[in-house]
């Protein structure tokens, strides 16, 4: 089925969700085009009103403006551009990592297999956001090291996911005719397996890039994930949470649009997955 | 009944050895970073003498193995050694807020487990019809939100539009209703989401067991919808509603993270990421000890209890299986 002939038949849910991803990708790629401002600027008094107050000073704000006078509307684009960038680049890592080794354990075996598992096992046994925090305080929140150790624990699931599909396709008699013929490791795992396993792989990506994005927004919200005056939702939340206790609204802007993303992707996982089982219920 | 004491004995063994390993992980974390820990915890801007200030602070002067023995030693003692930051002793800093971080999660337990699990079974009981369908949605929202999303919602609700709960739970002092006044957004918060993973897996649990011929059976011979799933289908999902149960006990600690930072709640949490960005490493070490070793502790017994409630997980070939 081609992808408009599929577009024509999914739900409406599955419609909805894919509109979402588009508008995020859509403001990922011409953020400076649609941002009425630009991200740092100051255009105003902080926290002024947006469309509905009429009363509001300054120059007009369609979300109003946040604790420095900066343009929430335009901030909430340029962080779609920065979180969900930097949420790509972690997951596209942990599924190169955890492929990788994925693949080693299931063509090597013997050792290797055991010695990667229990230190998987060992990984999964910590709370994520407790070693993610562990690491932080001591090696410093900077962002090779947040997506060093963040895309490292998500590794652990990919790394279970690819171990069992490439387990499966292992032991299938194209593979043993690959071994008899004399190929290496490296082989065997690219041009037999891999090609295989891409599938469960591909819907697995985006239940990974949707903890990933959440895992980043969380750590920005408690102030130990990108860092001002980078413009991104959870540190957008963050910097404007006191506002409100003042009955401010402010906050839920960057808040809801984090909501928003995880549910689009949710939603278009739950359509690609009715034709593709085996998508795993993990949190 | 043997074997059965036998595979717990294994499981606990097999707990007490990742909590080992994981100890060691912790404590060797500040000597994994490159160069020297104490210039790399000062930055660049530290003095010789500073540097060599920490360095006996830690105990860096020690071989490795001799610190860790103490450490281990005086954590199993409950000391913890001192902070960095103000030099208090840490088992003083983590008393009063563990306290506080065990009453948030407790509240939220008592709410969340029990009404969880009974809108599992609701929903299975009136499969298909309206209560499910809305169950269903309610709670795929309540998991896919952002922990601070639901949070902030709910204060925008609660606090700025009806004003009935306070924004913040800044002081724990205060009688009975002002502490439940306190801990009523940041345990709601916390229980929405628990209600929403424990309702489907109740449900997923009991389906799974409704697609069995003695379920069909018993239907046939004229049950309710009501005794199928209670007396036949309940008692053989029995146990994975269990594990699910704990596994969300746990995912209850590590959860008020988020929520304390929230709520400005003056638990272990907080404590935890105020030290973090302060780097006060013998402060983090001892929070990552006490919520890895609940955590373990809790899918241990998660573990354990699922093998008492389900007698075919301990027949051997069936833990092949599963292993």
């Amino acid at each position: 089925m081609t992808g408009i002939a599929a577009l024509r038949t999914a739900p409406l849910s599955a419609r909805i969700g894919l509109a979402v991803v588009a508008l995020y990708l859509f403001c990922l790629l011409f953020a400076p085009l649609v941002a009425p401002y630009g991200e740092t600027e100051i255009v105003g008094g902080p926290w002024a009103g947006g469309f509905w107050d009429p009363a509001a000073e300054g120059p007009a704000t369609l979300l109003g403006t946040d604790h420095l006078g900066r343009d929430v509307l335009s901030r909430l684009i340029y962080g779609a551009r920065n979180s969900i960038t930097l949420a790509l680049l972690t997951t596209a890592l942990s599924f190169v990592t955890g492929t990788t080794l994925g693949l080693v354990a299931a063509v090597r075996g013997g050792v290797v297999d055991q010695v990667l598992g229990r230190l998987v096992d060992l990984v999964m046994a910590f709370p994520t956001l407790i070693f993610a925090l562990l690491v932080l305080a001591v090696a410093g929140s900077t962002l090779p090291v947040l997506i060093g150790v963040i895309a490292l624990l998500d590794a652990t699931r990919v790394f279970r996911i690819a171990r069992a599909a490439a387990m499966d396709v292992a032991a299938q008699d194209f593979v043993e005719v690959a071994r008899l013929r004399g190929e290496g490791t490296g082989w065997i795992m690219r041009r037999e397996i891999l090609p295989n396993i891409v599938v469960p792989l591909a819907a697995e990506f985006g239940l990974r890039f949707c903890f990933v994005f959440l895992f980043i927004a969380t750590l920005s919200f408690i102030g130990l994930g990108i860092q001002p005056p980078t413009a991104d939702w959870g540190s957008m939340v963050r910097e404007n949470a006191a506002a409100i206790s003042f009955g401010i609204l402010m906050p839920l802007f960057p808040a809801g649009a984090i909501a928003l993303l995880t549910i689009g992707i949710n939603l278009v996982i739950d359509w690609a997955a009715a034709g593709n089982h085996g998508v795993s219920d993990e949190r | 009944m043997h074997g059965v004491l036998a595979m717990i004995t294994q499981r606990i063994a097999l707990g007490i050895a990742t909590l080992f390993v994981i100890s060691l992980l912790v404590f060797l974390a500040v000597d994994m970073l490159p160069g020297d820990p104490a210039e790399a915890i000062l930055g660049q801007s530290a003095t010789p003498a500073s540097v060599a200030a920490l360095r006996q602070e830690l105990g860096l002067n020690k071989p490795l193995v001799v610190r860790y023995a103490d450490w281990t030693a005086g954590l199993l003692r409950g000391d913890f050694g001192r902070s960095l930051a103000n030099d208090r002793p840490i088992a003083e800093l983590i008393a009063p807020r563990l306290g506080a971080t065990l009453s948030l999660a407790a509240l939220a337990a008592t709410i969340a487990l029990p009404l969880g699990v009974l809108l599992g079974i609701l929903s299975s009981v009136h499969r298909d019809r309206a209560l499910d369908r809305v169950a269903s949605t309610a709670s795929l929202l309540a998991i896919s939100f952002p922990e601070f999303f639901t949070a902030y919602m709910l204060v925008a609700c609660f606090s700025v539009g009806l004003g009935w709960l306070p924004a913040i739970s800044l002081s724990s002092q205060g009688g009975i209703v002002e502490t439940l006044t306190m801990l009523a957004l940041p345990a709601l918060t916390l229980s929405l989401a628990v209600i929403g993973y424990v309702l489907r897996m109740t449900r997923a649990a009991i389906m799974g067991v409704m697609a069995s011929p003695y379920v069909e059976m018993a239907r046939l011979k004229g049950v309710g919808p009501w005794g199928v799933v209670v007396r036949h289908a309940l008692p053989n999902a029995l146990s994975p509603i269990i594990n699910v149960v704990i596994i969300n006990l746990a995912y209850l600690v590590v959860g008020v993270v988020v929520i304390e930072v929230v709520f400005v709640y003056p638990g272990l949490g907080q404590l935890l990421v105020d030290s973090v960005a302060k780097r006060d490493i013998p402060v983090v070490q001892a929070c990552c000890m006490l919520f890895a070793g609940t955590y373990i502790g809790l899918n241990l017994l998660a573990d354990i209890l699922a093998l008492l409630a389900n007698p075919r997980l301990r027949r051997p070939r069936q833990r092949e299986a599963r292993a």
